[in-house]
């Protein structure tokens, strides 16, 4: 397999790793899961009702940042960052 | 003049004499200046320009208030129009910008080697940019009118030339560098009131934490858990569960804002301005923490408005206001029919209930959470002019992204790329100048003059953009063998599907009384509503793409080596010509 085709690869899948947790957090612990997460409490926030409005979106912005450092080093790893 | 107008119209005119200076700083000398601003735009930079960009007059003076009273079911505004960014950054924009071209529907001319799949994404593109741009002009003009008595048509014109000063002298130069100023303003201008209301209710000023926190009036009880309860004491559904139509509607409504989002023109062109792939990943990161901040402070102003409101007219269990001693805010939107009192049983007192027929607050706008928000719980002056020129700055950055979205596939993709290929670098300048100027005419002319449809014009928006556009983008990367052919097919077929949807549902071209299935919740597809469509279109667009593919062949040799050459970052230069 040449160089090009391991790097592509590997990043997808980095990103269907970062897409499963995208899915899980929003989707997951804010949509279907949201009845069940609702009995667990932090402060006045219902745990399902939190993931909604706040916990999806901090998980959003970690995710993206995660990917880039990630993808930063595979550039590097397989030599194909711009010059 | 009062103090609360002298303060309005310094934070309005000061924040546009800013954003003149910065034009004239910042003016457009080459098309790729125009286009991609010369392409030397820093990803924090970007990532603010692109925040300005999306965070339109909808995120600034609606959500809040939908949030307000949709409770748990606003969810799918937060997710679906943060969530989209996370498949930008990884689905599309490091390798369109790797790519290296001025637009988008260029793209998908290089990719899917069509012209007429080029003048498919022009038409998506102008249609979607089109409509959403009619929501910032009634934006320009509700601010105007609301906070500095100005005739609304007279607000518009102030707009239309604001904009035209910057976004045609600029191009998309002077837009990111006003756009940046622009994310400042609105920023600012959004979290300051929630963090003095947040201080108010809990005694915490980080509006994030005040949601869950303890109100501060010495009663130990949660602030949700007892809006939870005075809504449901009048009948009300309970604000953190009420779900909206169902869990499969939200999910569906949830991921065609995503996909939307990530189709969306506009802010994709953003992307191009930045120097490199790393770049391009790095502003969406970016991108996110900006818009972030404003909406995960969005559920605060939301529920806390709502509180306030709720507190305001029935101060405690059967105890409602008088009509006579309502406050000087309620006197102050009741003139603009945002809201609107009917004495139905006749004691004078203000019911505030779930039931309609008993309700006497006939209506409470929606908008009127944000805008009225500071004056409700009565802060100082400054604050309100605050919110005036926040608003603006939201919608007139929004409406010149938009406008430099459908110039460029304009003067680009149609005249230079379809019509009149020799066209020289300063006849093309020219024409983008010119159309910029038609297409602002254009939308003040709409904002003037709002069609029958405007209303349910965000939901055609992206409808179209998840539909058609996103499908086209994913699938030139991530499907090396898509032949052009079978694009196009797929695009056609996820507009038409979703179109079909929304017209038999909402009337054709939204004209009342033209929906042959009505608007009731009966006939919804498995119970999703028109607005969240767009998700399934995409399905479609990808099964119609997928079928055609096979059985037309795979993309010819060239066209696959050109999908490997964008999937690597080696070689980038800047956004060019040719």
């Amino acid at each position: 397999m040449d160089n090009n085709t391991s790097y592509w690869r590997e990043n997808l899948r980095l990103i269907f790793i970062c897409l499963a947790i995208w899915f899980v957090v929003s989707y997951g612990f804010g949509l279907l899961l949201v009845e069940q997460l609702n009995a667990i409490r932090i402060g006045g926030y219902k745990l399902g009702f939190w993931f909604a409005q706040q916990g999806s979106i901090y998980t959003f912005v970690g995710l993206i940042f995660w990917y880039s450092s990630q993808m930063n080093k595979l550039d590097k790893k397989y030599d194909v960052e711009e010059s | 003049m009062d103090e609360l107008k002298l303060y309005t119209n310094i934070a309005v005119f000061g924040s546009f004499a800013l954003y003149f200076g910065i034009a004239w700083w910042a003016r457009a000398r080459t098309t790729s200046d125009f286009y991609v601003a010369g392409g030397g735009i820093t990803p924090v930079q970007n990532g603010m320009a692109i925040g300005a960009d999306w965070m339109s007059a909808a995120s600034f003076i609606s959500m809040a208030g939908l949030i307000a009273f949709l409770g748990y079911g606003g969810s799918v505004f937060l997710m679906g129009w943060t969530g989209g960014y996370v498949l930008l950054a990884m689905l599309l924009a490091p390798y369109m910008r790797k790519h290296g071209k001025f637009t988008v529907p260029e793209f998908i001319y290089d990719r899917f080697y069509s012209k007429s799949a080029r003048i498919v994404a022009v038409v998506c593109l102008i249609i979607a940019s089109l409509t959403y741009i009619i929501g910032q002009m009634k934006g320009v003009g509700v601010a105007f009118s609301r906070f500095l008595e100005v005739e609304y048509d007279l607000g518009i014109y102030i707009g239309m030339v604001v904009v035209w000063v910057y976004a045609v002298l600029g191009g998309m130069k002077g837009i990111t560098y006003t756009q940046i100023a622009q994310y400042c303003v609105l920023i600012f201008a959004y979290t300051i009131p929630a963090v003095f209301i947040s201080l108010q209710l809990t005694g915490n000023p980080i509006p994030q934490l005040g949601l869950g926190s303890t109100l501060a009036d010495g009663s130990g009880v949660y602030l949700l858990d007892k809006l939870d309860l005075v809504v449901t004491d009048l009948g009300f559904k309970e604000y953190t569960t009420d779900n909206m139509g169902g869990t499969l509607n939200m999910f569906a409504y949830t991921l065609s804002l995503m996909i939307g989002t990530a189709g969306l023109p506009h802010v994709i062109m953003r992307f191009f301005t930045v120097p490199s792939v790393k770049a391009a990943r790095a502003s969406a990161g970016y991108a996110l923490v900006f818009i972030a901040l404003l909406y995960t402070v969005a559920p605060a102003v939301g529920a806390m408005a709502r509180f306030n409101l709720m507190n305001t007219i029935v101060p405690a269990a059967g105890e409602n206001l008088a009509y006579s001693e309502r406050p000087q805010w309620f006197k102050d939107w009741e003139k603009t029919g945002l809201l609107k009192f009917e004495d139905k049983n006749g004691d004078g007192k203000i019911q505030y209930v779930a039931d309609t027929k008993t309700n006497e607050m006939v209506k409470v706008d929606q908008d009127i959470m944000v805008l009225a928000n500071p004056a409700i719980a009565n802060l100082p002056n400054w604050v309100i002019a605050l919110v005036a020129a926040g608003g603006l700055a939201a919608a007139l950055s929004t409406a010149a992204g938009l406008l430099l979205a459908i110039s460029s596939s304009i003067s680009h993709d149609l005249m230079k790329g379809v019509f009149k290929p020799d066209l020289s670098e300063k006849d093309e300048l020219l024409a983008g100048r010119v159309v910029m100027t038609i297409s602002i005419i254009v939308a003040g002319y709409l904002g003037l003059h709002p069609p029958g449809f405007a209303a349910g014009t965000v939901a055609l928006a992206f409808g179209l953009a998840a539909s058609s556009i996103f499908p086209a983008l994913m699938m030139g990367i991530f499907a090396k063998k898509m032949n052009g052919q079978a694009a196009v097919w797929g695009m056609v077929s996820g507009i038409g599907i979703t179109m079909l949807y929304v017209f038999q549902h909402k009337g054709i071209m939204f004209i009342p009384g033209t929906s042959f299935l009505g608007g009731m919740e009966a006939n919804w597809f498995f119970g999703i509503s028109p607005n969240a469509f767009g998700s399934v279109g995409a399905l479609v667009n990808f099964a119609v793409a997928f079928a055609v593919g096979k059985a037309t062949g795979p993309a010819p040799a060239h066209i696959q080596q050109l999908v490997e050459n964008f999937r690597i970052p080696k070689g980038a230069v800047a956004a060019h010509e040719h």
